[in-house]
């Protein structure tokens, strides 16, 4: 009989040896489906990382999606340190997107440096104050942030699609529901032939890692987010704290809502998001909580998401494939990390004669 | 009159999210939260369709939607109470994987007809003297099998959860898990068990969608109703009889943006289209400001370890 | 004839030995005492019968049979019901459904014969108890006469009591041996797990000592010395006597005026509380568990919201401020809780992480100085011999006595004025125990003040010069710690007042 007890410690290389071999099962179990759909994995796999950088084309489309997944995951993760289970990055992004929207297509005369600053100012405001709200509810009445976060999803596309359809509407697309493009001003800029997003990520994952790991700030973050009776003990304002890094955690995601609708839309919908708030979350989570390693999860996932986007094409796998694949893979990091915190021991066993009784009393 | 047919399709539209919510009940009363119930909903609604299209048969459609269901509550199951995972991204994870599957399988179904013989089946129909009641008899009483089926099944559960044994051993895993194990409960097995069978009638109310209420199957046939389904649990406070009441409250708030068009008031559709999510928010503000006894299972979220030292 | 025999019992927890080989039997119709101090494993011994612990070696023996007991599921339908020291209770429902759950029976629950059932129960063994009430309505005493129904009503023959006495007042504690010689007479064997010798020797057959995992040897219960057991609970002969050193400073450090707290459901914790404490003293604090011992200390603190009342720290208002305010003040006030990982560490994290928590403000600027807060913990581990593999280890993996050392180490080394510990020694082993009363003496040569809220009645009485009781959240004395017996603040735990004189020893 297997009996699971909870290990005391673990060393870093052995969790890691778990967490990885969990990934590559997923990939194993998957080429068998692939198998049975008549196609030969390493060719499908081979082709995906083709997909990806392949060419220079094909390696910016990737790095574009890399860019907004790994910032959201920077996003939430700080949120998730606080043990605030922020799921409304999708909002947060839209959001952030529609404030920047409004600046670009309200002022559109400003000098390009002062119209993308100001975008850029509205976006983590607008971001930041999406977050912000459930975050006072959370704070002042523990109203469930899971689903007020979630809600807010809901209440931010709806109002994107109101705008799209209805005020926003633009008159010059003949009857089509689209809301304008932006003017060239309000297009940020690019380097090295990808728009600067790269270059704010960089700088806001170092940024962040400093901030948690060296700062007083990122300090408190982390006694709050393990223990909020040590923390308040300890003299901390929590609430104060708390509020403060939820706003942080929107007003990022509102940042990358930002840099999607200039850098790549050039304009705003309802589907700029498209699900990866979501994704953006699993990222987090699957950077164990260390800043460091976002960008390189965000990766993996931008290469998983483009390269079945190519394969699709190519051998006539369906987009939905690809998210099976992100299921699956999921599935077997979840069920890893649980390899990670115990450890099964097998006892024999013997007879076992139960004797029944009857009641207490007669 | 346009009331009445307005109140019943609420009806029609509200019993979806009822099958849903009901299953997302059963589950958080054992102690888990599966906020994956949009991926469930998506796998009973291909299951169904693809289930009748090849069998012709409504009661297998429904049987192979509950028996997949059950199925994805099981891998739910196993991640979240043997593996002991995180049941949030858990249950992201399930509905990421629930919509790759659907549109997976889905893709042979597209723009498929259910038979003639099938949608008989549905055909709305009275029950004899409650029918009859005024109002009520029009509105409730004057709908097809699957609705009734819909009361049925949040009546059982709450007769269920209120006094049967199990029902008792049930919240008491999902109260306090050490309690019930010190009581001798088998707490994995109440909560498999539980969460599979949660897991199918969530699945069912997918299926409800793609067999009677659109009929058909189509990419995110779903839209959503999965997450508010999530949110009535929480409005219905964990009551399978509250349920009844949020889902069609919900159901109506649905469709009364088309209600209202018709009626030449010069608000848009699209705002109109927010207001169940801002009513599900009020009511988790007004649930938290005024804090009765709470009724979320004590256990909620947590997962269980026998030698907790 | 044994009921039941354990062989050779061996139970680990990582790198720690909760029990190492220990045997064990419990005869027909005995009531059996296991007595050892904290950490003995006389739990975890317990817990194995229970089906809550596997041995990782080991037999147990049943009426002479083989068995294993892979549940506690097991363990009930063997007959054996163990009350554990936490209630395991679902506090929001009713005594009905808590006894009723896991129980087989008909498909719907007929209440009306439940109800009529557990009362007869209850009558029988004198353990009154309404079955419709909820359970978060009971006094401690009342939920632990429900956990005691509870393995009655599912048959259990063998009785476990884990610490049963640890929170009643010596009253309640008389009741409860009424009922355990009830069940005696009716044929039940029990076990009693528990480290207080008065009681051990007031109601067992005989009397099992453990220590550090360990059996030491079994005794019957016949002319037995409370000195004796100690002796081979303690093991060498151990000095009992702590030292109470003289002061003459004698500024009033604290006063607390009128003090009245209310909990969740509005109900008074603390009503009206009044009293000084003096710089160069130890101020001890008894009382049964939930007197209000919790809120005092967390009120003065600022951690407690207060509805009524004053407290001021060297004539300065502290009344609701919160520790961060207290803080900025620059009174130095210094708080040990109770809960040591849950408030006072933070469990997941190391040494140095957890030095920090106080300190981290000390540099100027917004980073924070771990090289300074590594060279504090090396001093602390040096100075306080704490038991770690490193300063990186995270505080959780330690030992009881060691999180403690960390926990008071850490706050003395700030220097405070008032020092305000609960619970100090518990979970500690005698060396430990002793250097901690050591480390309190110290300060209060310092002339700082201390507030030492105890549950050992002779620990308090050899370390406080004055000590006040509290029961049900009020004064019933504050007395001179040589001028009292122990039966003395039994009374006064009780709620009884000490009338004149004073009660016979």
């Amino acid at each position: 009989m297997l009996r699971i007890a909870k290990r005391q410690s673990i060393s870093k290389r052995k969790s890691a040896f778990i967490r990885i071999s969990g990934i590559l099962s997923a990939l194993v179990l998957m080429s068998f489906f692939l198998l049975a759909m008549g196609l030969n994995p390493f060719k499908v796999y081979g082709a995906m990382i083709a997909g990806c950088f392949g060419s220079f084309y094909r390696f910016r489309q990737t790095i574009e999606l890399m860019i907004p997944l790994s910032l959201a995951a920077l996003g939430i993760m700080i949120a998730f340190k606080m043990k605030f289970w922020n799921i409304g990055a999708e909002g947060q992004i839209l959001m952030g997107a529609m404030a920047a929207s409004f600046v670009a297509l309200n002022m559109p005369e400003l000098p390009k440096p002062v119209l993308l600053t100001l975008m850029g100012v509205a976006g983590l405001l607008v971001g930041g104050l999406w977050a912000f709200i459930p975050a006072i509810f959370k704070v002042k009445y523990e109203t469930n942030e899971t689903l007020f976060t979630l809600m807010m999803n809901y209440i931010a596309i709806k109002f994107v699609i109101y705008l799209q359809y209805g005020p926003w509407k633009d008159p010059g697309a003949m009857g089509f529901p689209k809301i304008p493009n932006f003017v060239d001003g309000a297009i940020i800029p690019e380097l090295f032939g990808v728009h600067i997003g790269w270059v704010i990520l960089i700088a806001l994952t170092v940024l962040f890692y400093v901030l948690l790991n060296k700062t007083k700030l990122g300090y408190e973050i982390s006694v709050i987010g393990e223990s909020q009776n040590t923390a308040r003990y300890a003299g901390m304002n929590v609430n104060r704290v708390v509020l403060l890094s939820l706003f942080m955690s929107g007003a990022i995601c509102g940042l990358v809502g930002m840099i999607q609708a200039s850098g790549v839309a050039g304009t705003l919908t309802s589907g700029l998001a498209g699900g990866m708030g979501y994704t953006a979350i699993i990222v987090a989570w699957l950077s164990q909580m260390q800043i460091q390693f976002v960008p390189v999860i965000g990766l993996l996932f931008a290469v998983l998401v483009q390269g079945a986007s190519y394969i699709q094409t190519a051998f006539q796998i369906p987009q939905s494939a690809a998210e099976i694949l992100q299921g699956i893979i999921l599935f077997f990091a979840l069920g890893s990390e649980f390899f990670v915190k115990y450890t099964l021991h097998s006892i024999k066993e013997s007879k076992t004669k139960e004797k029944v009784k009857g009641a207490a009393y007669e | 009159m346009s009331s009445l047919l307005f109140f019943s399709a609420a009806v029609q539209a509200g019993t979806p999210l009822l099958f849903a919510t009901l299953g997302e009940i059963l589950t958080e009363k054992s102690g888990n939260l599966n906020l994956g119930v949009e991926g469930l909903m998506l796998i009973g609604a291909v299951a169904g369709f693809a289930a009748g299209m090849a069998t012709q048969s409504v009661i297998l459609a429904i049987l192979f939607a509950a028996i997949a269901g059950a199925a994805a509550g099981c891998l739910y199951a196993f991640l979240t109470v043997t593996l002991r995972a995180n049941q949030v991204v858990t249950g992201l994870s399930l509905t990421i994987f629930g919509t790759g599957v659907s549109g997976f399988a889905g893709k042979y179904l597209m723009g498929l007809v259910l038979p003639e013989s099938m949608k008989a089946v549905f055909v709305n129909f009275r029950v004899p003297l409650l029918g009859s009641i005024p109002v009520l008899g029009d509105v409730f009483f004057n709908q097809n099998v699957f609705v009734y089926f819909g009361y049925l099944l949040a009546i059982g559960m709450g007769l269920y959860l209120s006094y049967s044994r199990y029902g008792l051993n049930l919240r008491t895993v999902g109260e306090n898990p050490y309690a019930a194990d010190a009581s001798g409960i088998q707490v994995s097995t109440y909560k498999y068990v539980h969460i599979m069978i949660g897991s199918a009638i969530s699945a069912l109310g997918g299926a409800y969608l793609s067999l009677v209420y659109v009929p058909a199957w189509q990419e995110n046939v779903t839209a959503g109703r999965g997450w508010i389904a999530v949110a009535l649990v929480i409005f219905a406070m964990w009551s399978p009889y509250k349920a009844i009441l949020g889902a069609f409250l919900f159901g109506g708030l649905d469709i009364i943006g088309f209600r209202i068009q018709s009626m030449d008031i010069a608000i848009s559709q699209y705002l109109i289209d927010m207001t169940p999510y801002l009513v599900t928010i009020l009511v988790l503000i007004m649930n938290s400001v005024f804090k009765k006894r709470d009724q979320a299972p004590g256990a909620l979220s947590v997962s269980y370890f026998r030698e907790e030292r | 004839m044994n009921v039941i025999e354990l062989k050779n019992i061996t139970k680990r927890f990582g790198t720690v030995t909760a029990n190492d080989h220990v045997n064990f039997d419990l005869e027909a119709g005995e009531i059996h005492a296991i007595l050892g101090e904290n950490g003995a494993g006389k739990s975890s011994l317990m817990n194995v019968l229970a089906g809550v612990y596997q041995p990782e070696i080991g037999e147990i023996y049943l009426r002479g049979e083989r068995v294993t007991i892979p549940s506690p599921r097991h363990s009930i339908k063997m007959g054996i019901g163990m009350i554990h020291q936490h209630f395991k209770l679902v506090e929001c429902h009713t005594v009905l459904e808590n006894m009723i759950a896991g129980v087989s029976g008909k498909f719907f629950m007929n209440q009306k014969k439940l109800s009529k059932e557990i009362e007869d129960l209850s009558e029988r063994y004198g353990l009154k108890i309404n079955p419709n009430a909820r359970i978060d309505t009971l006094s401690v005493a009342e939920k632990q006469r429900v956990e005691i129904l509870k393995v009655l009503y599912r048959g259990a023959k063998v009785l476990i009591l884990d610490e049963p006495t640890a929170v009643l007042t010596p009253q309640e504690t008389d009741n409860l041996f009424e009922i355990l010689r009830k069940l005696k007479s009716d044929g039940h064997a029990m076990i009693i797990i528990t480290h207080k010798l008065d009681e051990v020797i007031a109601i067992s057959d005989r009397i099992t000592v453990m220590r550090k995992g360990v059996k030491i040897k079994t005794l019957i219960n016949e002319n037995l010395s409370p000195r004796e057991l100690t002796n081979e609970m303690v093991g060498k002969a151990v000095e009992l006597t702590i030292e109470c050193p003289a002061t003459d400073c004698r500024n009033t450090l604290l006063n607390v005026e009128n003090l009245r707290i209310l909990n969740s459901d509005g109900r008074p914790v603390l009503g009206g509380i009044s009293f000084d404490l003096s710089g160069g003293e130890i101020l001890g604090v008894a009382g049964v568990a939930g007197s209000g011992q919790k809120e005092l200390c967390e009120s003065i603190a600022g951690l407690e919201t207060i509805k009524d009342g004053q407290i001021k720290f060297n004539n300065s208002d502290i009344t609701g401020r919160s520790p961060r305010e207290i803080l900025e003040l620059g009174i130095s006030m210094s708080f040990v809780p109770e809960d040591r990982l849950g408030m006072g560490l933070v469990a997941g994290m190391d040494l140095v992480e957890n030095v920090l928590l106080k300190s981290y403000r000390d540099k100027k600027g917004l980073f924070v100085d771990r090289e300074a807060a590594k060279a504090h913990a090396d001093l602390l581990v040096d100075k306080l011999n704490i038991d770690t593999p490193d300063i990186y280890t995270p505080v959780r993996q330690l030992s009881g006595g060691n999180i403690q050392k960390v926990l008071l180490g850490r706050e003395i080394e700030m220097q405070p004025e008032l020092i305000i510990t609960a619970y100090p020694a518990r979970g500690l082993d005698v060396g430990s125990a002793h250097k901690v009363y050591d480390l309190l003496n110290e300060q209060k040569l310092q002339n700082n003040g201390i507030m030492f809220i105890g549950e050992d009645l002779d620990v308090l009485l050899e370390i406080s010069d004055r000590i006040m009781v509290l029961c049900e959240g009020k004064i019933t004395g504050i007395v001179k710690a040589d001028e009292v017996s122990k039966e003395d603040l039994g009374y006064l735990m009780a709620g009884r007042s000490l009338e004149g004189g004073h009660s016979n020893a």
